[in-house]
C-alpha cells in the first residue's frame, strides 16, 4: 500500500480535548494509518492510502465530530499536479538521453556511411546488443507496459505500435548477433539492426517529451485563472483591522482593501472609492472608477483609493471561481468536429497492424531479395509511422487553448460546439435597449394635455410606476424624486402588462400607462397628443402615454444613451461580413432614430418580448446561421432560439444558462473578438485535422512501399520514427500558435 | 509459388483476421451500478461499460494504474467533464444523468473509450 502525508488546517478548535476527538475521527476513515492533530498550529498531519481516501473523507470525518477542515484549495491541487508533471518530465529526459547517447554509439558502429569511422569493437553486434538492451527494455519499457495492459482490455494504442515495430527489429538483430549462419542460409547478409530499435525509441520518447511539455501550455488560462486568486484578506471584525486566510472569509464581512491589493473576494463597496483594474476578469483594460454601492470583483487589482467592501460571494460563488469552472467545462466538452477523428481513432491502431501484417506478406511474396530483409524494414516502418496521437490531439488541444484565450479577454464559452457554431454565424442580433444602450433610461420630455401640468402628469403616472420593476418605469420615478411628485400612497388594482404597459387605481379613478398600442386596446384617444408623440419617436425617445379614467392626460418622453462602443463594435462586425440587425420592443420610428445612429439597416421594432425568439427564427429561415446578443434573463427565449446565445454580462453571475456565450465585460466589440476567436480557432482545428489525417494516409502507403516500383522509393523506419515523432508536435504547436493570435 | 510463400500469406491473412477479431470484435457486457464504482485505469477502463440509473447522482471513482500518458485525463463530454487522473490516486467524478442513452467516455486522445449508459 502506497502512503502519502498531508497536513491541513482545522478550524474550530479550541481545547486539548479537540485533538484526541479529531485524531479519532481522522483514524476511523479507512485507508488512513495515522493521525496527529497540533492545537497550538491549528494542523492535522495524516497518513493515508490515496487510493481510497479522498480529501472529501477527510473533510467530512472532521465535519462530522464539530470542526472544518481547510484542505488544499484548486490552487494546491493544481501546484501538486505541476510538481508532479514535471518530475515525470525529468524522469523522461533521463530516459530520452540515455536512448540517444547509445543509439548515437550503434549508429556510428553500423550505420552504412560513418561505419567507416568508428573503431573496430564499435561494429560489434554483440557490443551493440549490450548497449541496446537496456533502451529495449528500461528506457522503452513503458511501451511495453502500456501495450500488454491494452492487450488485457483487447485495445491497442500508439504504444502497441511502438512496442511492436521495436521489438521486430530488436528480435530480428537479437537472431543475426546470436544465429548469422540461419541467416546466410536464407540468402541475406547478417546484418544487425539495433540502430533501428533505440533510435526509434530515443526519438519517440524525444517526441512525447517535446508534446509534454507543449501540452501543458494547452492549459495554461486555467492555471493562470487560478493564480489571480488572492491568498489573504484584511477583515475588518470588532472594530479591528486583521489579515485571514481567504477561505475564512464569510459573507458579510467587511473587507479593507488597500492601493496596489488584491480584491480577495465578491462585494458590493461601502466606503471609500477607487479605480479598479479588472482586465484579468472582463479583459477590458482601462480601470474602473468604483464608489459606494458598486459591485467590485475579487482577484481584480486596486490602483489608487483604499476602500470598505462587504463580501457578497465567496469560494466558489465568486465570479474568479464561476470562470474557472465555466472554462473547465468548456475544454472538459467535444466539439462536433471531432467525431470524425473519434471514430477514425477508435479502429486506426488495429488497421495498421493488420496492414503492417499485409505489408509483410506482400514483400515476403511480390519483392525483391532479400525478401525477408525488405519485409521486416517495411513492416517495422508501417508499424512506426502510424500516428493516432496527432488526430486525436488535433481538435482538443485548439478547443482549450482557444477557450482559455477567450477567458482572458472576457469571453467565456460554454462549451465546445459553441465555440464551432460562432465561425458561421452570418448574422447577429442585438437586444436594444441594455445591450446596445446603456439600460439606464431617463426623462427627456413632459408634456401635458390642455388643463394638466406636467408635473401632474409625473404625479399621477408615479403612482403607477411605482410598484413596477421596469426600467422606464423607474425612469420616471427618477424624474417624479427630481420634481418631487411623488404620492404618499401606491396605485391599488395594480396590473403590468408586458411590452405594453402599467395599470391601476387610486382614489377610484383608473390610471393607465404605457405604449401607444396599449391606450388603444384600452380606448384611450391619442389624437390630441399626435404632433407631441411624432415628434418624440422621430427624435429617438421612447414615449409612455398617461390617462386618466380613460382621457389622455400627457405624454413622456424617455431616451436612453447608446454604450459608447456600439459604433466600434457594429462597424466591426460588419467588417467580418456579418449582418448587423437590431430588435426591440420600443415603437418603429424610436428604433429607427436608433437604427440610423448607429448604421444598422435592419431592425425588428415593437416585438413583444415572447417574441423575440420569432424575430429570430425570421432570420434562421433565410439560411443565415444567427448569433443573438442581450442580456440573457428578459431574452432568454430568443438566446436559446439562436444558433449562438450571447449573453453581456451583468454584476457578478457569469453562467448564464441560456446563453453558448457570455461577454463578461460591458464592451460591444468583444462580441466580434468572439466571432473572430472561433474562426481562428476552427481554422487552426481543420489545419490539425488535416495535417493529422494527411500526414497517416500519405505516409502510411509510402512506408508499405507504393512508391518503390515506381521511383525505388522505401522508408527507412528511423526516418519514420522522426517523421511519427514531428507530426503529433507540430499538431500542438500549431494550437499554441493560436496565442498568439489577435482577436481584439 | 514458393511453399514458404504460401505460408506466409497463410499466416498473414489468419493474423489479419485475428486481429479484426481481437480488438475489433469484443463484446462487452456493462456492470450495473447504484451509488458509485470504482474504474480501475490500466490499459483501458474496467469495467469499461457501466449501467448506471437516470435521475440520481452517480459516483465514479476512478483510480489510474497504468503510467501511459494516453490515459492521463479521462473525458466524459457529454457531462463536460475532463478531469486529469494521478498516477495511483483516486480520482471521484459525479454525474446525474437526466436522460437516458448511452455515452461515451474516453481517455484524452481519444484512443481508449468507455460508455455509461443511463437506464
Amino acid at each position: 500500500m502506497t502512503s502519502i502525508k498531508k497536513t491541513f488546517a482545522i478550524k474550530g478548535m479550541h481545547c486539548a480535548s479537540c485533538v484526541r476527538i479529531l485524531e479519532d475521527a481522522l483514524k476511523t476513515v479507512p485507508g488512513v494509518s495515522s493521525a496527529t492533530v497540533n492545537l497550538a498550529t491549528e494542523k492535522a498531519t495524516v497518513d493515508y492510502d490515496p487510493a481510497s481516501v479522498t480529501d472529501k473523507h477527510l473533510s467530512s470525518a472532521v465535519s462530522n465530530v464539530g470542526y472544518q477542515a481547510l484542505i488544499a484549495d484548486e490552487m494546491e491541487h493544481e501546484d501538486a499536479e505541476r510538481t508532479r508533471k514535471q518530475k515525470e518530465l525529468s524522469q523522461l529526459r533521463t530516459r530520452v538521453v540515455f536512448s540517444l547517447v547509445l543509439g548515437i554509439l550503434i549508429v556510428w558502429g553500423s550505420f552504412p556511411g560513418i561505419v567507416n569511422t568508428s573503431p573496430q569493437f564499435m561494429r560489434s553486434f554483440w557490443l551493440q546488443l549490450v548497449l541496446a538492451l537496456p533502451v529495449q527494455f528500461w528506457a522503452g519499457w513503458s511501451f511495453y507496459r502500456a501495450a500488454f495492459s491494452s492487450l488485457r482490455h483487447r485495445t491497442a494504442n500508439m504504444d502497441t505500435l511502438v512496442a511492436l515495430g521495436t521489438t521486430v527489429a530488436f528480435g530480428y538483430s537479437v537472431v543475426v548477433t546470436a544465429l548469422p549462419q540461419l541467416v546466410m542460409r536464407a540468402g541475406i547478409e547478417p546484418m544487425a539492426y539495433f540502430d533501428v530499435s533505440t533510435i526509434i525509441i530515443g526519438l519517440i520518447l524525444l517526441g512525447r517529451y517535446f508534446e509534454a511539455r507543449a501540452k501543458a501550455g494547452t492549459s495554461d488560462a486555467i492555471r493562470k485563472l487560478l493564480g489571480l486568486q488572492a491568498k489573504t484578506a484584511r477583515v475588518v471584525r470588532d472594530g479591528r483591522e486583521q489579515d485571514i486566510a481567504i477561505d475564512q472569509v464569510i459573507i458579510g464581512d467587511i473587507l479593507r482593501v488597500r492601493p496596489g491589493e488584491k480584491i480577495p473576494v465578491d462585494g458590493v463597496v461601502t466606503e471609500g472609492s477607487s479605480a479598479i483594474d479588472e482586465s484579468m476578469v472582463t479583459g477590458e483594460s482601462i480601470p474602473v472608477d468604483k464608489g459606494p454601492d458598486a459591485l467590485v470583483i475579487g482577484s481584480t487589482i486596486n490602483k489608487t483609493g483604499s476602500f470598505l467592501f462587504r463580501a457578497t460571494k465567496v469560494g466558489s460563488e465568486t465570479m474568479l471561481a464561476q470562470i474557472v469552472k465555466l472554462v473547465q467545462e468548456a475544454q472538459g466538452s467535444k466539439a462536433p468536429i471531432q467525431r470524425l477523428a473519434d471514430l477514425v481513432s477508435s479502429y486506426f491502431v488495429p488497421v495498421v497492424i493488420m496492414l503492417a501484417l499485409a505489408t509483410f506478406a506482400l514483400w515476403y511474396v511480390l519483392g525483391p531479395q532479400p525478401v525477408l530483409l525488405l519485409a521486416i524494414l517495411n513492416t517495422v516502418a508501417v508499424l512506426i509511422i502510424a500516428c493516432p496521437c496527432a488526430m486525436g490531439l488535433a481538435t482538443p488541444t485548439a478547443i482549450m487553448v482557444g477557450t482559455g484565450i477567450g477567458a482572458q479577454h472576457g469571453i467565456l464559452i460554454k462549451d465546445a460546439a459553441a465555440l464551432e457554431t460562432a465561425h458561421k454565424v452570418r448574422a447577429v442580433v442585438f437586444d436594444k435597449t441594455g445591450t446596445l444602450t446603456e439600460g439606464k433610461p431617463r426623462v427627456t420630455a413632459v408634456i401635458a394635455t390642455a388643463g394638466h401640468t406636467e408635473d401632474e402628469v409625473i404625479r399621477i403616472d408615479a403612482i403607477v410606476e411605482q410598484s413596477s420593476s421596469h426600467p422606464i418605469s423607474q425612469a420616471i420615478m427618477e424624474e417624479a424624486h427630481k420634481r418631487n411628485a411623488v404620492a404618499p400612497t401606491s396605485a391599488g388594482k395594480f396590473e403590468a402588462i408586458p411590452g405594453n404597459g402599467v395599470r391601476g387605481e387610486s382614489d377610484g379613478k383608473v390610471i393607465i400607462s404605457g405604449t401607444e398600442r396599449f391606450m388603444q386596446v384600452n380606448g384611450v384617444d391619442t389624437a390630441p397628443l399626435r404632433a407631441d408623440i411624432d415628434g418624440l419617436l422621430d427624435s429617438g425617445n421612447t414615449i409612455t402615454i398617461v390617462a386618466l379614467d380613460g382621457i389622455a392626460i400627457g405624454v413622456i418622453g424617455i431616451a436612453d444613451t447608446v454604450k459608447p462602443s456600439a459604433h466600434a463594435g457594429i462597424a466591426e462586425l460588419k467588417k467580418l461580413g456579418v449582418e448587423v440587425a437590431m430588435i426591440t420592443g420600443d415603437h418603429t420610428r424610436v428604433a429607427k432614430a436608433v437604427a440610423t445612429q448607429l448604421g444598422i439597416e435592419r431592425f425588428f421594432a415593437e416585438v413583444l418580448p415572447e417574441d423575440k425568439a420569432s424575430a429570430v427564427a425570421k432570420l434562421q429561415q433565410e439560411g443565415k446561421t444567427v448569433a443573438m446578443i442581450g442580456d440573457g434573463i428578459n431574452d432568454a427565449p430568443a438566446l436559446a432560439q439562436a444558433d449562438v446565445g450571447i449573453a453581456m454580462g451583468t454584476g457578478t453571475d457569469v453562467a448564464i444558462e441560456a446563453a453558448d456565450i457570455t461577454l463578461v465585460n460591458r464592451d460591444l466589440r468583444t462580441v466580434a473578438s468572439a466571432i473572430i476567436l472561433s474562426r481562428k480557432t476552427l481554422r487552426t482545428i481543420k489545419l490539425n485535422l488535416f495535417w493529422a489525417f494527411g500526414y497517416n494516409i500519405i505516409l502510411i502507403p509510402v512506408a508499405m512501399g507504393v512508391l518503390y516500383p515506381a521511383w525505388g522509393i522505401l522508408l527507412n523506419p528511423i526516418f519514420a520514427s522522426v517523421a511519427m515523432a514531428a507530426s503529433s508536435i507540430s499538431v500542438v504547436l500549431n494550437s499554441l500558435l493560436l496565442r498568439k493570435a489577435r482577436i481584439s | 509459388m514458393t511453399t514458404d510463400q504460401g505460408i506466409v500469406i497463410i499466416i498473414a491473412v489468419l493474423g489479419i483476421a485475428g486481429v479484426y477479431q481481437f480488438f475489433l470484435g469484443k463484446r462487452t457486457k456493462a456492470v450495473r451500478v447504484t451509488g458509485d464504482i470504482d474504474i480501475v485505469v490500466d490499459g483501458g477502463y474496467t469495467p469499461d461499460t457501466i449501467e448506471i440509473p437516470s435521475g440520481k447522482t452517480t459516483t465514479i471513482h476512478f483510480f489510474r494504474k497504468d503510467p501511459s500518458s494516453c490515459l492521463e485525463e479521462v473525458i466524459i463530454s457529454e457531462f463536460k467533464i475532463r478531469r486529469a487522473l494521478p498516477l495511483s490516486e483516486r480520482v471521484d467524478v459525479q454525474i446525474t444523468p437526466e436522460m437516458p442513452g448511452a455515452f461515451k467516455f474516453s481517455c484524452g486522445m481519444g484512443m481508449y473509450h468507455g460508455t455509461i449508459i443511463v437506464r
